[in-house]
């Protein structure tokens, strides 16, 4: 599918970059008009999964948090957050819900859940030492086409 | 992202704005939970209602309340969440744990 749009971003393993991040990508899908409902599961969806970023990947350090968000034909959003961390020894573990491994912190371990409930689709690939890539989708049903 | 804490004999009331997510959770837990155990209420109630967003720190936030509660004796409600809101905490099944009242705005 063609690409209609994309960014690129990068910013250190910060919390405060949690807010930053699902604000950028949703002010890059603003153009596609999503509903409230649509532009919180976006919303949500990033931020569960940079959190993820900074909890677990960078647990003892700052690394960098890279997200690519592009827009396919059909209003279809696809973004990939990545991160150069630790990495998942058990992605299928990891994304059982009530999964955590960092009960201490109050962690939910829902973040994976929140994703994948959240989005269309969403794929986990990580390597231990590598670091992780969480791709996901989400087509928006712009509020423009429910109008005429 | 303010909280506002107001308190009688029974009830103390966590009145949360803004977005709720990890950068934030953990400021709020610690001064929710410092007045909690100062007054020992009967009913913690935390309020959404100026809540613009919420992510599974707010899940961990709430969970964790309860379990605060259940150890000083007392009952947890959430209140007046908007419908985003609802769906994160209907996710992690927190009607079975608490008291979800209604009244969000939405």
């Amino acid at each position: 599918m063609q690409v209609q749009n994309e960014i690129r971003l990068q910013f250190p393993s910060l919390s405060a970059n949690e807010g930053f991040a699902r604000m950028a990508v949703a002010a890059f899908a603003a153009p596609l008009d999503p509903t409230l409902d649509e532009l919180a599961d976006l919303k949500t969806a990033v931020s569960e999964a940079v959190t993820n970023c900074i909890v677990h990947a960078y647990r003892d350090t700052v690394g960098t948090v890279y997200i690519h968000a592009r827009i396919l034909e059909g209003g279809r959003i696809v973004l990939k957050i990545r991160d150069r961390g630790v990495g998942i020894p058990d992605v299928a573990q990891a994304m059982e819900p009530m999964f955590t491994t960092d009960p201490g912190g109050e962690r939910a371990g829902l973040g994976f859940a929140v994703m994948a409930s959240f989005m269309d689709r969403l794929r986990v690939k990580s390597s231990v030492g590598t670091g992780t890539t969480v791709t996901m989708e989400k087509t928006i049903h712009s509020r423009r086409k429910i109008h005429g | 992202m303010a909280l506002t804490i107001q308190a009688n004999e029974e009830v103390m009331t966590a009145y949360l704005s803004g977005e709720i997510d990890h950068h934030i959770a953990g400021g709020l837990r610690e001064t929710i939970d410092r007045r909690a155990e100062e007054l020992r209420p009967a009913r913690l109630i935390l309020d959404f209602g100026d809540v613009t967003f919420m992510d599974s720190s707010g899940i961990g936030l709430v969970m964790g309340r309860y379990k605060l509660m259940q150890s000083l004796g007392g009952e947890l409600e959430v209140t007046r969440m908007t419908r985003s809101i609802r769906r994160v905490m209907q996710l992690a099944g927190l009607e079975r744990l608490v008291r979800l009242e209604e009244g969000g705005r939405r």
